[in-house]
């Protein structure tokens, strides 16, 4: 409900404007933007570290679980399952990196639900850097691992001969586009979804008291689905890291 | 202002691109429905390969939802 008050921020007259809640201001001195400067983006990346660390730090480790507990215990269960599934042998090792990054976009995603907050995540650049991570990370390994057969994971087995030169552009242009895709989906997830809150609480305020309350409960139900996609995006980006690091694992498709 | 007209025509044609994500998410889930009730034994070890398939169905639409985002107010 408090989502409401956004909407008609500064501004009364004018139509509303779903972008003004991605603007990256400094926090502590007017002026252009610098490599150091200390922007709201940053505050709630911060923020966001600072709950996941408290969340596994101040977690008691009871035999009986209390709420903090089951959460994080449920949060480490999933990427635990996750690796296992995926990575098979090398799971252990890799499952620190997944636990980071699944919680760290978890927290950013579910902390810019809350109204007049940031979300890290709406900004391509920095999903682009996590996805970068990944790809650059995952190529590395696959080349240490396998050495130049690694180049075999762009030539499938059984494929006919005349077809593998287009199947082989194919791959290719797949293996080149996963940062992009990766980082795309998780920031335009969290653009769309902040973007279509705003604009539905605009039209809260636009019927006034007399129709704005059908809106009022769209939105009640889109909050719900926003959760719902932040921790979504979150399992799918981890998913799918796991997916590229089992490509450098085995080159065998 | 026959810009600002070109432009708005732009984006909701960029935003057709969703009708296309709505149909593949929608086919992804109801086929996985229907697996899971045929076998539902083998539904829960899927879970994964589902979400991957809706994050793949949904990218492509959200490709043309950014375009649409950049036409308006890039």
């Amino acid at each position: 409900m408090a989502t409401t008050e956004t909407a008609g921020e500064g501004h009364e007259e004018k139509v509303i404007d779903p972008i003004h809640q991605f603007v990256i201001t400094p926090l502590f001195h007017d002026g252009p933007l610098g490599l150091f400067t200390f922007t709201n983006s940053a505050l709630w990346a911060v923020i966001a570290v600072l709950c996941a660390a408290a969340l596994f730090l101040l977690a008691p480790t009871n035999l009986v679980p209390t709420r903090l507990q089951s959460i994080a215990e449920s949060i480490y269960e999933v990427v635990d399952n996750m690796t296992h599934e995926i990575l098979h042998e090398n799971a252990r090792r890799y499952f620190p990196f997944v636990l980071t990054l699944f919680v760290f976009i978890l927290f950013a995603n579910v902390l810019g639900l809350i109204p007049y907050s940031f979300t890290v995540t709406s900004h391509i650049i920095i999903t682009l850097a996590l996805a970068l991570t990944v790809f650059i990370g995952a190529t590395i390994i696959g080349f240490i691992r396998n050495g130049p057969g690694y180049l075999k994971l762009f030539v499938p087995s059984g494929v006919p001969v005349f077809l593998l030169p287009l199947v082989v552009v194919i791959e290719i242009v797949s293996y080149f586009i996963r940062p992009m895709s990766l980082s795309i989906r998780l920031f335009a997830n969290m653009m769309a979804g902040h973007m279509m809150l705003k604009v539905m609480a605009g039209f809260v305020v636009m019927l006034g008291v007399t129709a704005g309350w059908l809106p009022l409960f769209a939105m009640v139900g889109l909050t719900g689905l926003e959760l719902l996609v932040a921790v979504l995006q979150a399992y799918v980006f981890a998913l799918l890291t796991c997916m590229y690091l089992s490509d450098a694992m085995q080159v065998d498709h | 202002m026959e810009l600002d007209a070109a432009k708005a025509i732009g984006a909701g044609i960029a935003a057709i691109a969703l009708g296309g994500a709505g149909v593949g998410i929608g086919h992804i889930f109801g086929n996985y429905l229907a697996g899971a009730l045929r076998n539902p034994a083998a539904a829960a070890g899927q879970r994964g390969t589902l979400f991957l398939g809706f994050a793949f169905a949904e990218a492509t639409g959200l490709i043309g939802f950014a375009v649409a985002m950049l036409i308006l107010f890039g």
